[in-house]
């Protein structure tokens, strides 16, 4: 039954693939239903950007269903919703009026919801066929020892709570704003907006409204809280699509907002754009890199990357506002770029971590090490994933996050001083990201993967089943590919910022191995490096061979001649993690406590210690924090008013009526 | 900075030229080719202190200081026996360096030599015969050469490793 | 075609033929400056040699990460020395990418040393990693404004054409805004090559290491490869100091004896730059580590002014 529904999914992934493809090499469509609901009917169209979205969905959809039929097994939960939430998807960008917009985008939250909540409703045989979770007979280091299906639950029902009410204050936002542009434009379809003269105010109201929206969706700092709660209490195929395309919904909704409904921007959008990136940018890196639950770093990492995203798209609307038009193409199509690599590489992050967390039951860092030589090759495909994600070279991330430093640094034309700083923050912004999302996956991988094992679950761990490896191998594949074949991406997406822009001069030059960013600035070919990589990588081996240079002998690792060594020795990833969390204590704004508890008789025979180390989330305590407790206030005030009395009630309904007559 | 410009260009070097090979104490190098030939330029040290009193510690830092400067010969104390080719064992092992130094010989990389360096490293010198001690160095790993004195002085225990290089014979 | 690939192999032999030497004279010059006589110069191939002849012990718990490693390391080396100017000033690889992919694959070769460090299960290793992770994150703001500034002022941000632009009008070197731009990329060479005050390439004490720590438990070639690798890595940094900044010299032909000019003037600046170098290393005590994050954010405000010095005087 699941397999079924995994597989109609994978069908529906290729068949979106192969229309997202079409729409985004040009072909335009308009499907009108008009007598299925009221405001203008359903009504679905296509273009460029939206082909791009769709073949994005399609595309990470397929290997992301293939894995999900070997990780659900016979485990039905879910599988309908998943479909469900596929295809509303897929209708999100295609949307062409408010209504079809207003359902589809609720379908998938609904549909999204369902597989998030999805453990909460039944606590038993989550990953089926896990070995006995938490064995961890050394050190009790596990947060989910004891008890762990009732904390996965209860995890569960939490995360969906603030995913439920975040998605719908984010819905309200979009709604109002939509609801305002309609009544403003005479028109609920989105075609109409663009041609319609609005004051400068009411547009910059319509956009506030929409931005705020679009960007509660795709985890905007401070409106990403209910991301690190959702992705890690879904299961992991779920979460790779949640991070890999949904949130880019979000994104998709800031391109059409920023540059098409109510477009051209001024110039302050733009640069509240790639400030907003910028810190999330950065501030989800931070945050990823205290993290030490598998998912939830990721799902931080997220937030990283829809800050790069928007730190392009920024640049592409400043420039636009500045005429530069064709190095808006160049930022916007950084930005789309940036959104495709992303889906690949999160994607197969995910899963990784899924299969990870399928074989180990656990999500916590701090008990794994040691599964590169028991899932060798999971371990492949993370490292593949990391390296991708940390913006090395030859990779995906690092064509994308190279375009959008072309596409900053390209700002030495922008005349107006301010927006020259606020570029040069972008800049410096972007390179700290890099290096810290660098550091974040050489723990994530080498805690995760390397060295010994540090519980018995991580000990007796297992390969993860044929699909899911499937599924997995083929998002590396993309990740491989889209890192080598910019020349034959670029172009492509440089069509799709062209209609964004209404630039149509040709922008990108250079041939099948070399691709050249437009004014003789600079150019890049990832896949001759990649050649040279590999080359320079094997002559070395190949030349000690030859020379019969190859002794090699095995033994203990050097630990001062010490007798014993055990896993306990390694460092673990708080460790790792302490320098930044030294450094930017300002941001995690961390607690400490050492209890000590010494032996009655001397206070120098220690018993236990133990050391508290937390941080916290600033977004959380400075902003929601106050706000639910304003809003319990104000409500508990109100409450007052409900008396329960029937005779207050008649004053009530008194009070009202004379009121309408008086104004009336 | 231009302080120590002036500083160094005005006290010039004081670095003593090499030990004479007259000057050698005693000496027990049982050196192959290989050896000669690898090391004759660059020998890499780690220093092992299996139990000594730090006397020969105290001789063997000295080494490193301006006046006798072993890094000219292309001899460089290291942080891991992985890095080394020699280790340089000093004092009588005791029982409970001794799983210690064995290991570190087993973590050294082959080609390797060792070097024991002081009376006790030969029989255990003043301690011999205690409860405490497992014998000299080699009672518990192969050694090449001992270097006696107690403690060897500089300029002997530089001798001695320019010997073990192979670079005296020449 | 072929002309092209000679050249990038002519540029990557050239670095790794220098790399040991300029490691060596650093060396020399520190020593002498203490009142040492000091290693030779040339001491650095006899080491490499040395090690390579050697046999390789491995950890028990490392895995492939751990074996591939020196490797990736030396070709991230080898590539970044091709595209980078270093004989003449438009290598023809060069089209392959700009700085800021030089400044990745030197990421790219943290990345994996940093994984290795771990992936020997030792307390040190980890350590190491942890650190050097922390301290080239942090120094990548400034790379980037650095080369910003450099772009600024020369117009583009392609390798060859900063060094045109700066070889054909001297007046921009010599520009005090190029100089603070010069003191910030130095801070970061300093960094990023562990040298003092950030880390100490001589030390011997475990709980100060860096660099040192990572590669703890190398042997053998593989630490002839990682050890080449990381001397490759400063002359690399040397080598972009003295042609980005003071880019005389460089000829534009492609001619060997052009090219041959060209090394001889390379010769001459990284001489000058190593001294300054010891000068430094040998006058600065090592920084507290948590310090460190104090001398980056220095060497980004040097970069931040140079680069609002541009936009102050347009
Ligand atoms: S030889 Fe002498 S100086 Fe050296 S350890 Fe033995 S007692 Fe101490």
């Amino acid at each position: 039954m699941s397999r079924v529904a995994y597989s109609v999914a994978a069908a529906l992934g290729a068949l979106a693939a192969m229309i997202g493809i079409s729409g985004l090499l040009g072909d335009t469509w308009v499907v009108t239903v008009p007598w299925a609901v009221p405001l203008g009917g359903l009504q679905l169209s296509m273009d460029r950007l939206a082909g791009f979205f769709v073949a994005l969905i399609g595309f990470a959809t397929i290997p992301v269903s293939l894995y999900a039929i070997g990780y659900a097994g016979d485990d039905r939960r879910g599988a309908l919703p998943y479909v469900g939430f596929v295809i509303a998807m897929c209708a999100v960008p295609l949307a062409a009026n408010v209504m079809t917009f207003a359902v589809a985008w609720e379908l998938m939250a609904l549909a999204s919801y369902l597989l998030v909540v999805q453990k909460a409703t039944n606590g038993t045989a989550t990953h089926p066929g896990a070995p006995a979770a938490d064995g961890s007979e050394s050190h009790d280091a596990s947060p989910h020892a004891g008890g762990r299906h009732a904390h996965d639950a209860a995890e569960a029902t939490g995360a969906a709570w603030t995913y439920a009410v975040m998605a719908h204050a984010g819905f309200v936002c979009l709604l109002a704003g939509m609801l305002l542009l309609s009544a403003w434009s005479g028109s609920t379809r989105f075609a109409d907006w663009r041609d319609t003269e609005l004051t400068p105010l009411a547009r910059d109201a319509v956009f506030v409204l929409l931005a705020l929206g679009f960007a509660s969706k795709a985890g905007v700092i401070p409106l990403h809280v209910w991301l690190p709660l959702a992705h890690p209490a879904a299961p992991s195929h779920v979460s790779a699509l949640m991070s890999g395309v949904m949130i880019k919904l979000g994104v998709y909704g800031l391109f059409r907002v920023s540059l098409e409904w109510i477009g051209p921007a001024p110039a302050w959008w733009g640069v509240a754009i790639l400030v907003a990136g910028t810190i999330s940018a950065v501030v989800g890196v931070l945050y990823a890199l205290v993290e030490h639950d598998l998912k939830r770093l990721l799902a931080f990492h997220s937030i990283e990357n829809v800050g790069i995203i928007l730190i392009g798209l920024g640049a592409g609307v400043l420039f636009l506002e500045s005429g530069l038009g064709t190095l808006a193409v160049l930022g916007i199509a950084a930005a789309l770029y940036h959104t495709a690599n992303h889906a690949a590489f999160k994607g197969l992050l995910f899963l990784g971590a899924g299969a990870v967390v399928r074989s180990t039951g656990t999500r916590n860092m701090e008990v794994m090490g040691g599964l590169v030589k028991r899932m060798p090759w999971t371990a492949a495909m993370f490292l593949l994933g990391a390296v991708a994600i940390s913006a090395l070279p030859p990779l995906n991330g690092f064509v994308s996050e190279w375009l959008t430093f072309q596409a900053l640094l390209q700002s030495l034309q922008v005349p107006h001083t301010g927006i020259g700083l606020v570029f040069v923050g972008g800049m410096a912004g972007l390179a700290l990201t890099g290096g810290l999302a660098m550091a974040c996956f050489v723990k994530a991988f080498g805690v995760t993967f390397l060295a010994l094992p540090r519980s018995e679950a991580a000990r007796s761990a297992v390969e993860a089943p044929g699909w899911m490896r499937l599924g997995m191998a083929l998002l590396a594949f993309a990740c491989v590919a889209l890192g080598l074949g910019p020349t034959i991406v670029v172009p492509v997406l440089g069509l799709v910022a062209g209609d964004l822009t209404g630039e149509v001069t040709p922008l990108w030059f250079g041939d099948w191995l070399r691709l050249d960013v437009p004014g003789d600035f600079a150019s890049l070919s990832t896949f001759a490096i990649a050649i040279a990589l590999l080359v320079a990588g094997i002559v070395p081996l190949v030349v000690l061979r030859a020379r019969g240079l190859t002794r090699r002998r095995v033994y203990e690792t050097w630990g001062c001649g010490r007798l014993l060594q055990t896993s306990r020795m390694q460092y673990t990833a708080t460790a790792f993690a302490s320098p930044f969390r030294r450094i930017f204590d300002f941001l995690y704004q961390p607690a400490h406590a050492l209890h000590v508890e010494a032996h009655p008789e001397s206070r120098f025979f220690v018993d236990a210690i133990r050391y508290v180390h937390e941080t916290r989330a600033v977004a959380e305590d400075w902003l929601y924090h106050p706000l639910s407790q304003a809003l319990h206030d104000v409500t508990e005030r109100i409450r007052g008013v409900q008396s329960g009395s029937t005779n207050v009630y008649l004053v009530y309904i008194l009070a009202a009526l004379v009121l309408m007559l008086v104004l009336g | 900075m231009l302080r120590q410009l002036r500083a160094a260009l005005g006290v010039g070097v004081v670095t003593e030229p090499p030990a004479p090979a007259s000057e050698i104490e005693a000496l027990g190098v049982t050196l192959r080719g290989e050896i000669a030939r690898l090391f004759g330029r660059s020998l890499h040290i780690r220093q092992v202190d299996a139990g000594s009193c730090n006397g020969c510690e105290i001789e063997i830092s000295g080494l490193t200081g301006p006046h006798y400067d072993l890094e000219r010969f292309g001899l460089h104390f290291v942080a891991s026996p992985r890095h080394a080719d020699c280790l340089l064992v000093t004092g009588p092992v005791t029982r409970n360096m001794a799983e210690a130094l064995r290991r570190t010989w087993e973590a050294t990389p082959d080609p390797k030599l060792v070097i024991a360096v002081g009376d006790c490293s030969r029989d255990g010198g003043i301690f011999a015969g205690s409860y405490a001690i497992a014998g000299g160095v080699a009672d518990v790993i192969p050694v090449d050469a001992v270097i006696l004195g107690c403690p060897p002085s500089p300029k002997a225990l530089l001798a001695g490793l320019l010997d073990a290089m192979g670079r005296l014979r020449q | 075609m072929i002309h092209d690939l000679l050249i990038a192999a002519a540029q990557a032999l050239a670095i790794a033929a220098l790399a040991p030497l300029v490691v060596g004279f650093t060396r020399r010059l520190k020593a002498r400056l203490v009142g040492r006589r000091g290693p030779s110069p040339w001491q650095p191939y006899a080491d490499l040699r040395k090690l390579f002849a050697k046999e390789v012990v491995v950890s028990e718990n490392a895995s492939w990460v751990f074996r591939a490693t020196p490797y990736v390391l030396f070709a991230v080396m080898l590539v970044a020395a091709a595209v980078v100017p270093v004989l003449v000033a438009r290598p023809a690889p060069a089209f392959a990418g700009n700085l800021i992919l030089v400044m990745y694959l030197f990421l790219l070769g943290t990345f994996f040393l940093a994984l290795a460090g771990l992936d020997t299960a030792s307390a040190f290793g980890g350590m190491g990693s942890s650190r050097e992770v922390a301290i080239s994150a942090l120094a990548e703001p400034t790379v980037i404004l650095s080369v910003f500034a450099l772009a600024l002022r020369s117009g583009t941000i392609d390798l060859g054409g900063i060094v045109e632009r700066l070889g054909a009008e001297p007046r921009l070197a010599a520009n005090p805004a190029h100089l603070l731009a010069f003191g910030a990329f130095f801070i970061v060479m300093l960094a990023e090559t562990g040298r003092l005050p950030v880390d100490n390439p001589a030390t011997h004490l475990e709980l100060t290491m860096i660099h040192e720590a990572m590669v703890l438990e190398y042997s053998g070639r593989y630490l002839a490869l990682v050890e080449w690798a990381s001397a490759m890595k400063l002359t690399l940094f040397m080598t972009l100091l003295a042609n980005l900044f003071l880019p005389w010299g460089l000829p534009g032909g492609l001619t060997v004896a052009a090219m041959a000019g060209g090394l001889v003037a390379l010769v001459v600046k990284l001489a000058a730059l190593a001294l300054l170098l010891a000068l430094v290393e040998t006058s600065v005590a090592k920084l507290r580590l948590f310090r460190v994050p104090e001398l980056l954010a220095g060497s980004f405000a040097l970069a931040l002014l140079s680069v609002a010095a541009v936009f102050l005087v347009r």
